[in-house]
């Protein structure tokens, strides 16, 4: 069976879509993500679009199913790279990818990722200050 | 109304969307319309054809390249035998669907060409006419 290969680099899974997504596939990546942000404990998704020609609602649901999905696993979803018509066509379609990161190209995705992770960390150093103050 | 060239094809299964789709690219590029309005048509169509299959499970859709008033565009005709729709205001609304879908196919169909018609009989099957013009108006 065909699939889309996931790739995890440091804390991250990286995902580039290269073909047309016919709705088996889309649902198979939404599995194997979800499954690979569970067994390599991923702080971020990061899925490449650029060579997608078409985002119809079922591929825009996959990709916010996907974001919220591993949000609630403690990572965060950038979609980089979307082609300037894809998102003219999404946007009167209606479908606003709410949940869901942007960023222009995946060297952005990647910036954002990072900042996102540097955030989570001072969050938990402090909360850990937080505490050590309470045992003084 | 001049049809200039006109093809039909057959789809149920879920693997014709894609040759569906690159078929309407093609039509798209072989009259010279710009990416934007290729996407949006071509989005629109994948819409229509995943309801085709979804509801009625399958049918056909007859493209045709048209010229009217000098004007040159895509006509895109769906036809399904399936269940008909009940309410067609109702099934027109933004986030409204009886599957488990987000309810923007016909709605958003609406929206991303320059017209859009719909007929359907419940019992009878489902009719649904979109244009495209090249210029995208």
């Amino acid at each position: 069976m065909e699939r889309i290969p996931i790739l995890k680099m440091g804390p991250f899974l990286l995902v580039t879509i290269q073909i047309d997504l016919y709705d088996r596939l889309a649902l198979t990546l939404e599995n194997d993500l979800i499954n690979m942000v569970s067994q390599t404990g991923a702080r971020g998704v990061l899925i490449d679009i650029s060579t997608v020609s078409i985002v119809d609602s079922f591929m825009g649901r996959i990709l916010g199913n996907i974001a919220s999905m591993s949000r609630i696993m403690d990572a965060e979803t950038v979609v980089v790279g979307m082609q300037p018509a894809v998102a003219i066509t999404l946007v009167e379609l209606g479908l606003t990818l709410q949940g869901v990161y942007t960023a222009l190209n995946v060297e952005k995705g990647m910036e954002l990722l990072n900042n996102k992770l540097g955030d989570n960390l001072e969050l938990d150093d402090e909360e850990e200050e937080d505490q050590d103050d309470r045992n003084d | 109304m001049i049809v200039m060239t006109k093809d039909t094809m057959e789809i149920v299964r879920e693997q014709d969307v894609v040759p569906f789709r690159n078929r309407v690219r093609e039509f798209g590029t072989r009259i010279g319309m710009s990416l934007v309005n290729q996407t949006k048509l071509i989005t629109a169509a994948s819409e229509l054809v995943r309801n085709m299959l979804k509801y009625a499970s399958g049918g056909k859709v007859i493209l045709e390249v048209i010229s009217l008033n000098a004007k040159t565009g895509i006509r895109l005709t769906f036809k399904d035998e399936g269940p008909g729709i009940a309410d067609i205001a109702l099934a027109m609304r933004d986030g409204f669907s009886t599957g488990r879908s987000l309810g923007l196919g016909l709605p958003g169909a609406k929206r991303l060409v320059n017209e859009f018609d719909l007929k359907s009989n419940p019992g009878e099957g489902t009719t649904v006419t979109v244009i495209h013009w090249k210029h995208g108006r």
